[in-house]
């Protein structure tokens, strides 16, 4: 693939295409080589008791950037997406070996606090999972857990984070209402609005659009797309095409492996691996 | 992706659609084939109603390109292919817009074959046109062969042969120059076995272009509008989708 960029290049020059609206057409294959490295798996292996669940899963995140974790069911992709903040050692006779760096720092070192670790990566799961409260209470939660009283600080949060979750318009009129009275995908944004206003570093989202119609999913997708802006993000999904549309890097998982893992374009136009090929082309190994 | 990974979905229906989009592209390559045969062979042998057909026939052409351009995007549509069934798309697309350009080249010799019949043989009797016409009709077929058998080496020849086809054409043309310096009276039919011998050589630019979507469909590399060397060196280097 390196060498098609090389190419395209030397056309660029040699036909002296500058002029503006050409710039940005030249498309630059993203390399995992040029970016800051947000979250990396190391030599990662996960055992449910005797089964095996991940198997010597290593991979660099780039911060800021929109990573996707496609593969079948039971393959292993929201098990690794949720060694990310630890959830699963909620699980009983679930074991891990290997490390994740957060910023250099091991997510499983002893000293870990995980509850401020939850808070630095947050994460969204299905289904919506808004609490009992009102809009304004579950967006606030996080604070008030942290001992946040100022009102002020607490309203300006509150209308930033559902601006953030490209919410704010369409419950600003009734911030006290009970969240169940929201629509699933607006659930689903305020559950973001929620996880973003403890300003988190990293969002994991768990097919957060799987139980949502075309337009939620296009907003949440949309919302995706302005998030990484200022968060890195994890995304597992069963729907490629939302895959291909929304993430920067994909990684291909089969059996609890990493097959391949790699810029998404490249991953869905031209990729290195027959069985990736096979499963994003629908067709049986 | 070799020949027989055009099936193998797990939706059989998809398996059908592909098949049937790659046979009506090697139908219309057979006609556009058949075509520029017509049309040589009409100017060679002064055949005026072997021309008309070409003329006809043209229209053909132009519709199974209108149909094959429809088939693909409901492909893309209903499907939306990823990699390799991505490439294969894409690749069609491209094809049968040159294919439809070697039809209406075909059909520009086929009118120039209707001019010259009215006027004198020359005494080669046109031999540089059947030649170079023959040569570009074998470049069609080969590259319609890359395409079907999705065969790297046989469109990186294509490539190469169409370098000789120019070459050819240029030393043809420098001789047509001479004759038309030499004898001026024969400039009027010398300009149209000019135009003729123009067409002949766009084909087989049209063919190479074929193969570089052969290529591309084939290695996922994009080889147009480079030297034949570093197309061979990206069409031999190391081959993604194989592992």
């Amino acid at each position: 693939m390196d060498g098609m960029t090389t190419m395209t290049e030397q056309n660029t020059m040699t036909h002296g295409v500058t002029a503006g609206l050409f710039e940005n057409t030249e498309r630059k294959r993203l390399r995992l080589a040029d970016e800051t490295i947000a979250l990396e798996v190391q030599d990662l292996n996960l055992y449910y008791g005797e089964a095996q669940a991940l198997k010597r899963i290593s991979m660099k995140v780039a911060a800021k950037r929109v990573t996707a974790f496609i593969g079948p069911s039971g393959c292993g992709k929201s098990t690794l997406l949720r060694c990310f903040n630890r959830m699963n050692d909620l699980v009983d006779a679930c074991r891990i070996e290997g490390k994740i760096l957060l910023e250099g720092e091991d997510i499983y070192d002893r000293k870990v606090d995980v509850a401020e670790l939850r808070r630095r990566v947050g994460m969204v799961f299905q289904k919506p999972n808004p609490f009992p409260k009102s809009i304004y209470e579950n967006v606030a939660y996080g604070l008030r857990l942290q001992g946040v009283r100022d009102r002020k600080v607490l309203d300006e949060v509150v209308e930033r984070s559902l601006r953030g979750a490209a919410l704010w318009d369409e419950v600003k009129d009734r911030l006290h209402q009970n969240a169940f009275g929201l629509s699933g995908g607006q659930q689903q944004r305020l559950v973001i609005a929620r996880s973003i206003a403890i300003e988190p570093e990293v969002i994991l989202l768990d097919e957060p659009a799987s139980a949502l119609d075309p337009i939620s999913t296009a907003k949440i997708e949309e919302l995706i797309y302005e998030l990484k802006e200022d968060y890195t993000i994890l995304i597992v999904t069963h729907n490629m095409q939302q895959a291909a549309r929304v993430s920067d890097y994909t990684a291909y998982m089969y059996l609890g492996e990493m097959i391949e893992y790699g810029d998404t374009m490249t991953l869905f136009t031209n990729p290195r691996k027959k069985a990736t090929e096979d499963y994003i082309t629908g067709r049986y190994g | 992706m070799d020949k027989n990974k055009l099936g193998g979905h797990y939706l059989e229906k998809y398996n059908e659609e592909l098949e049937t989009l790659r046979n009506r592209v090697l139908a219309m390559g057979g006609l556009v084939e058949a075509q520029v045969t017509d049309a040589v062979n009409a100017l060679v042998s002064a055949d005026v109603r072997l021309a008309d057909q070409v003329i006809k026939n043209d229209a053909r052409v132009n519709s199974l390109e209108v149909i094959i351009d429809e088939q693909c995007a409901e492909i893309l549509a209903r499907h939306q292919p990823a990699a390799s069934d991505l490439r294969f798309i894409i690749s069609i697309v491209k094809t049968i817009t040159d294919l439809e350009r070697i039809g209406d080249q075909a059909e520009k010799v086929a009118r120039m074959a209707v001019h010259l019949a009215e006027k004198d043989r020359p005494k080669n009797q046109y031999a540089d046109i059947q030649s170079l016409g023959e040569r570009v009709a074998r470049l069609v077929h080969e590259a319609l062969d890359a395409f079907a058998r999705m065969d790297v080496e046989v469109a990186l020849s294509v490539a190469r042969e169409d370098a000789n086809v120019d070459r050819e054409y240029e030393s043809v043309m420098r001789q047509h120059i001479t004759y038309m310096m030499e004898d001026p009276r024969t400039i009027t039919r010398a300009l149209d076995v000019i135009w003729a011998l123009r067409a002949l050589e766009r084909i087989g630019d049209h063919a190479r272009n074929m193969c570089e979507y052969v290529i591309y469909l084939v290695k996922g590399k994009d080889v147009r509008h480079v030297s034949l060397e570093e197309m061979e060196r990206a069409a031999r280097g190391e081959t993604p989708g194989a592992e």
